[in-house]
């Protein structure tokens, strides 16, 4: 049986249930929508590189998550689920981020069938070392493609200054020499840690019945080992970085930078759900669109509107990051660090709280738009221990005080970093 | 979902869209004029220079305390070329007023708010503020530099650029950056006063509010707007055949890891009557989607790409396929590509291949209703090529596509260009182009 619960605040109602296998699933219906989505993901992604397997220490390459993902595909018999579900007109794909592998597809027809098959290719594995190897030079590409992203280079130079010994600081797709170390063995092994139903999340949105979808996953999925797999992570404990800057060349119009803080996340639940909230207010009243900061240094040239900030969170790790494009990155930095002792010290403008928390409320109604951002939110919170729809309500409990404790105890300027991506010649000026 | 269309005041069309099913509702106005290196830049600039302020908000500060008061709307400048018809002005995206506290307002707010930015910018002595212009012209400008940064939308674009160097569908969205440049402020409030008495107008909404309250609305925003004779001349000259009756291969060096391949080919005599079902089944069948002829060659057989796609622009009538490899496999990658659309030119289609391309389109089609976003540019772009059909009859006439009709079109299209963004390797470089240059021949 599906539990039924309504969250008044977007309209919306949620079917919750555990199936008999162990897998968690969640139905948003979505009455007058053509299309149907649905996401499978498991808890897994390209931090979990250590972890315990029938009592054993496993340490497996940078990147295996992500190559598992391109291989889950691959069926007995030559067959292929991406083919499959793409011959019939699905839209589907999926990623692997640092902490979460997600398989996902939209369709507007068929869509127990396509659930069926998204269902049993995720939970069949199938790996030669012929196949294992013929996906490393695609892989190779996607390394290379990443590797000319400036905003991906960056993204990473500042982990690395952020972390000393979190698995984040790597990139989750590997490089290529750590993928050459990749096998159908290894493969298998982390299909059977992290695969099992338990330690997955069935999400679905679209006009469809929940009994329906548990009913699928009782008939497609067997019962499976209940326990969750144990994952071995360094953790970073220091706060005061030890670097603080990190400066890349590559070709790029003009210097992009990203500017960062690590704050130590809460364990689980909905704790760590308000904490989110916390951090990523905390940075749109600094620096936002609407912050005085922000149009001081607009007006001045120093950023444009490709500036963005917020908070960001894997298993274990958490940062603030404000990020965009300036001809002077420093003087970003400096007046950023201002803006953090004056509200230190003075606080948050109160009717700036009272308007962001006008915006919050649009806000929640427009994230619930997107239907794969959604599941995908669905899913990952539950990783996280709380339910995802319960975050408006959550939001609009905040305080200005939380806010202005957050930048008081995580963000004060002799924490924050800075990596900096310009084009050559800026360096030889 | 119900549509319908209407005229509000000489060349102002609204395009109505009822739909209950969304959260949120959305607007958007363009001005639409004659893509040309003249005024490109200085018609892109113009939303980014009337968000700045109003008359009755004239500042960052005090315009952006209005979209924080209605919920968070968001009203952003939404610059895009279709063809050679470059559209300038807002798209704006609001709270649907039932959710949200007894007694809101905010779809009369946001409308209101979106037309006051458009008609009622912050001026000195009827000009455009200095100030605003300059600093809105830098930004536009680094925006336009700022290609370069992602590799592959960048060699697509120069690819395209380079194709069409003799038509003005060559110019991006934004303009040239030199052009941008030397925009200053005079030249520009006169140019944005010509544009709004001159530019057709399309309007978009879709949302809960009634047909009748939508167009009071906007009758009465925009009763205003200076209206004079129309430029309703506008549209896209297609070229049918090659500049030069060998593709033409450009390389250009850069400090990257991986190579991006860009192929151009004019799509041809089909464009005399084009066949728009059968167009977007061939994209699917050629590179468009995972079942491609280009996924599953060039990146499952051969494994050279992680990506390897194609593209059309139905309007300018240009096929694109793009693909990142490694520059050793330039020549493979190459020959496969045009392998395959052989092929298909040849009729070699499976029924497979052909059902799962139709079934791609079909699914692409009826989800548009399920974006606002989707729907507006769908019916917007609709408007600009004069057509009448909606998605669903879209997806109707895409299943009856035949593998001949899609032969027929990979039969008409005629490479023009090819183009190259690699590693820099030295004085290798003309070597390399003339080699290849023969042997594409």
């Amino acid at each position: 049986m599906m539990q039924r619960r309504e969250y008044p605040m977007t309209g919306d109602v949620l079917y919750s249930g555990t199936a008999a296998c162990g897998l968690r699933v969640r139905v948003l219906p979505k009455k007058g929508f053509t299309g149907s989505y649905a996401v499978f993901a498991t808890d897994y992604g390209g931090t979990y590189r250590r972890f315990v397997l029938d009592g054993q220490e496993m340490d497996t390459p940078a990147g295996v998550a992500h190559y598992l993902e391109h291989k889950m595909f691959d069926l007995p018999d030559g067959e292929n689920a991406l083919t499959i579900l793409s011959s019939r007109g699905a839209d589907v794909n999926a990623f692997t981020s640092t902490d979460i592998t997600a398989y996902h597809f939209q369709c507007t027809e068929g869509f127990e069938e396509n659930l069926r098959t998204l269902l049993h290719f995720v939970s069949t594995p199938y790996f030669t070392e012929e196949t294992v190897e013929k996906e490393r030079g695609i892989i190779e590409q996607e390394i290379h493609m990443g590797e000319d992203s400036p905003g991906n280079a960056n993204y990473y130079s500042l982990l690395g200054l952020l972390y000393q010994k979190h698995p984040i600081r790597e990139k989750v797709i590997g490089s290529v020499e750590s993928i050459s170390r990749i096998t159908a063995e290894t493969l298998y092994q982390c299909h059977r840690a992290f695969y099992r139903p338990s330690n997955m999340v069935l999400a679905v949105a679209g006009d469809v019945d929940p009994e329906d979808v548990l009913r699928i996953v009782d008939e497609e999925l067997a019962p499976a080992d209940p326990e969750r797999p144990q994952v071995l992570m360094e953790s970073d404990e220091d706060l005061v970085p030890a670097e603080t800057r990190s400066v890349l060349q590559m070709p790029v119009s003009q210097p992009l930078f990203l500017i960062g803080a690590k704050i130590l996340p809460e364990k689980e639940g909905p704790a760590l759900c308000r904490q989110d909230l916390v951090a990523s207010l905390a940075a749109v009243m600094l620096a936002g669109q609407s912050s005085p900061l922000y149009h001081r240094l607009y007006e001045q040239g120093l950023l444009n509107r490709r500036f963005d900030c917020g908070a960001d969170r894997s298993r274990g790790v958490a940062y603030e990051i404000f990020g965009g494009e300036s001809r002077d990155p420093e003087a970003v930095f400096q007046a950023l660090c201002e803006e953090i002792r004056r509200v230190s010290e003075h606080g948050f403008d109160p009717a700036l709280f009272e308007r962001m928390k006008r915006v919050a409320i649009g806000g929640n109604l427009r994230v619930m738009e997107d239907f794969e951002d959604v599941c995908v939110s669905l899913a990952s919170a539950e990783f996280d221990g709380y339910c995802y729809l319960d975050m408006p309500a959550i939001s609009m409990e905040l305080t200005l005080a939380e806010c202005e404790d957050f930048v008081r105890t995580w963000l004060q300027p002799e924490r924050l970093v800075m990596s900096i991506v310009q084009p050559p010649e800026a360096s030889q000026a | 979902m119900e549509t319908k269309r209407v005229q509000l005041r000489p060349g102002v069309w609204l395009t109505y869209v009822m739909e209950e099913k969304f959260k949120t509702a959305c607007f958007s106005v363009s001005l639409l004029s004659q893509l040309c290196r003249d005024t490109a830049s200085m018609n892109a600039l113009i939303p980014y220079v009337l968000k700045r302020g109003t008359n009755q908000s004239p500042d960052l500060q005090a315009i952006q305390e209005r979209f924080d008061n209605l919920y968070g709307t968001s009203v952003d400048p939404l610059v895009f070329k279709s063809g050679e018809i470059q559209s300038s002005g807002f798209y704006a995206s609001f709270p649907e007023d039932d959710f949200l506290p007894e007694g809101s307002d905010v779809l009369r707010g946001a409308l209101s708010l979106t037309m006051e930015l458009l008609l009622s910018p912050a001026t000195r002595g009827g000009l455009l503020l200095p100030a605003y212009v300059e600093s809105e012209r830098e930004n536009l400008a680094d925006q336009i530099a700022a290609r370069v940064n992602n590799k592959r939308t960048y060699a697509v674009f120069r690819c395209m650029e380079e194709m069409c160097r003799f038509e003005d569908y060559a110019i991006g969205r934004y303009g040239d950056e030199e052009s941008c440049r030397s925009i200053g402020y005079r030249k520009l409030s006169r140019h944005y006063k010509e544009l709004l008495q001159h530019a057709p107008v399309e309007m978009f909404y879709c949302g809960r509010a009634p047909f009748r309250k939508i167009t009071e609305i906007l009758s009465d925003l925009t009763a205003t707007l200076p209206r004079g004779e129309l430029d309703d001349e506008i549209g896209t000259d297609i070229r049918m055949n090659s500049v030069e009756e060998e593709p033409r291969i450009t390389e250009e060096h850069m400090d990257v890891a991986q190579t991006n391949l860009v192929i151009g080919w004019r799509l041809g005599e089909c464009m005399e009557e084009p066949d728009i079902p059968a167009l977007y089944v061939f994209n699917a069948v050629f590179g468009g989607s995972p079942n491609s002829r280009l996924f599953l060659h060039v990146r499952e057989k051969l494994h050279l790409c992680y990506y390897a796609s194609s593209v059309l622009d139905q309007v300018k009538g240009l096929l694109l396929v793009s693909a990142g490899i490694q520059r050793e496999n330039y020549e493979l990658a190459r020959d496969e590509i045009f392998s395959q659309l052989r092929l298909i030119a040849e009729g070699q289609i499976s029924d497979v291949e052909l059902g799962a391309a139709i079934a791609a389109i079909v699914s692409d089609m009826r989800s548009v209703p399920d974006s606002q976003a989707s729907l507006q540019s769908f019916c917007t772009a609709q408007v600009l090529r004069g057509l009448e059909f909606g998605p669903e009859e879209l997806a109707e006439l895409a299943q009856e596509v035949t593998a001949e009709r899609v032969a027929r079109i990979a039969q008409s299209v005629v490479c023009d260009q090819i183009y190259l963004l690699s590693p820099e390797e030295g004085d290798e470089e003309e070597e390399i182009q003339e080699e290849e240059a023969e042997e594409t021949t």
